[in-house]
């Protein structure tokens, strides 16, 4: 027997505050700034920043800019499409930019994706990267446009 | 107050269960469980139920479930990511640790077969301020450990192959395992690269189904079976939201900290020589590896070995995932009841792909983008020492 099934879908619109910080972040995204926040306590500059430390339980508090260069901790090239997220190939990594005590979560690129094991070499943990950024800004996390390496 | 498993019910996991409701898959798991335990339905005095309501598109499933569960009792629900199974089973557990019950279940149902793809669902559990946006689902963050790991370690795409050839050959003993078919090591290696270096038999499947678990308090358990298994150690830990604060995706440093905890509480001095098998949570290669080392099975950069050298396998020294594991079955929010139920089993000496001689099982789940770990220590023994 064909068993019925009904389609349903999910589709309903929210509107998420990004809070004080992350906009005081998104405004220095226009100028290519990339700004942190200091835990007072445990001294860890925080990338992007937040109001408060979770490893202290205490808030945060004088502003940093950091360097828009640093070191790819970890990443991986998605070759699979999956619904609602970036064509692939796309990279991704997390990279510690100079100045910071994080890892910020990024689009690598500048390099052919097309075979992964080359992307791999290119980006491997510990590589130094840049940012590349877009022409026109507007205050959101993709004005970065990626991580490319340094040299 | 000691507290036992006293039965495990689930239902065989497939791409689909066309054939059952949300609740019907919850009767059916719940009904193998009762029938395990020797119990009624009007035995049971409360329920924990847990399930990721957006895997299924169903808002507050419980209320659809707990007509399955026996209408008038205590419901409770629980939803922790992918430790929910985990985290779900210890509710009931302390229902009756507490001493307010004598006997409560632990109903997990999930079907995530029905969800056309588990990654858009995945990256709503992603900050959406900061790291939505760059497309992540858990095989990216996965992925992330396994990169870490190899570039730490030193490990190969071979070492992490045999994780998966392991899994496999395991489920193929389980007759409610989703995944089940003999691979070799290069099967797993020719199969495409879904996010680099994991490949699509690295992965875990997306799987329909339910899973119950009944606990008793030590009169009752004694009354009703020959052979509980009493739960001796349990705990939970959280990590930072923020996936850029993990200190370091080549080891998993939360996990290990979770581990030394429930070590201590439960008695445990040598992992490897007090702890007989091991059902872990891992829907990914690597993270059996990296599991195995945070948890003191092997030493740091040694775990991509285990597999290769059959210390994993049902007869080796450290058998982990003799039920095919996650990487074979994943009905995300059941997952974690289901490593709990299989390490039951194992103690209880009644598991499918039974290990020899099983005195003590452990039980892992991890959730939310590597956030959140539960752990449990099941025992044929009511106190380790």
């Amino acid at each position: 027997m064909d068993v019925t099934e009904f389609e349903v879908w999910w589709k309903i619109p929210f509107r998420h505050s990004a809070g004080i910080h992350a906009t005081r972040f998104f405004e220095g995204l226009k100028e290519k700034k990339i700004l942190g926040v200091k835990c007072e306590k445990c001294g860890r500059v925080l990338v992007p920043p937040r109001a408060f430390c979770e490893r202290c339980h205490a808030e945060t508090g004088e502003w940093v800019e950091v360097k828009d260069e640093g070191i790819v901790e970890t990443m991986t090239v998605t070759y699979m499409k999956f619904t609602g997220l970036p064509d692939p190939p796309y990279a991704v990594g997390v990279v510690k930019l100079d100045g910071a005590d994080t890892g910020m979560l990024c689009f690598l690129g500048g390099v052919d994706l097309s075979d992964w094991r080359r992307v791999h070499e290119a980006f491997k943990p510990g590589t130094r990267v840049k940012a590349v950024w877009r022409e026109e800004r507007e205050g959101k996390i993709t004005d970065i446009e990626y991580f490319k390496p340094l040299d | 107050m000691r507290v036992a498993v006293v039965g495990f019910g689930q239902t065989p996991f497939r791409t689909k269960r066309k054939d059952k409701t949300h609740p019907e898959l919850a009767f059916e798991a719940i009904n193998v469980a009762l029938e395990h335990a020797g119990l009624d339905m009007k035995d049971i005095e409360a329920v924990a139920y847990g399930s990721m309501d957006p895997f299924d598109g169903i808002y507050c499933p419980e209320r659809w479930d707990a007509t399955a569960c026996g209408l008038e009792k205590p419901v409770m629900k629980i939803s922790t990511g992918g430790t929910t199974g985990m985290t779900t089973a210890l509710a009931a557990y302390e229902h009756v640790a507490s001493g307010l019950f004598d006997v409560a279940m632990a109903v997990c149902v999930q079907r995530v077969g029905e969800c056309v793809d588990a990654q858009p669902v995945l990256n709503t559990a992603v900050d959406p301020i900061y790291e939505r946006h760059s497309g992540l689902g858990a095989i990216h963050v996965a992925a992330f450990q396994a990169t870490a790991y190899m570039a730490k370690y030193g490990a190969t795409e071979e070492d992490l192959a045999w994780v998966s050839v392991k899994d496999h050959k395991n489920a193929l003993k389980n007759p409610c395992a989703h995944i089940r078919m003999d691979i070799s090591v290069e099967d797993v290696l020719n199969s495409r690269v879904v996010c680099s270096p994991l490949k699509l038999l690295e992965c875990c499947p997306r799987s329909d189904g339910a899973a119950a678990v009944i606990f008793a308090s030590e009169d009752v358990a004694k009354k009703v079976r020959d052979n509980p298994a009493w739960v001796v150690g349990e705990t939970t830990i959280s990590d930072s939201y923020y996936l850029g604060d993990r200190p370091d995706f080549a080891d998993w440093d939360s996990l290990a900290i979770a581990g030394r905890r429930l070590f201590r509480t439960a008695g445990v001095e040598n992992p490897v020589k007090d702890i007989d098998v091991a059902e872990l949570y891992s829907p990914f290669t690597i993270q059996e590896i990296l599991e195995l080392e945070a948890l003191g099975f092997a030493e740091k950069g040694k775990g991509k070995d285990f597999a290769k050298e059959g210390i994993t396998f049902p007869d080796g020294e450290m058998p982990t995932n003799p039920s095919g594991g996650v990487l074979c079955t994943n009905p995300i929010g059941a997952t974690g009841l289901v490593r709990f139920g299989e390490a039951a089993l194992q103690v209880m000496g009644e598991a499918e792909n039974q290990v020899d001689g099983v005195e003590v099982a452990l039980s892992h789940a991890w959730g939310g983008t590597l956030q959140f770990h539960t752990l449990a220590l099941l025992s044929s023994r009511k106190k380790l020492r």
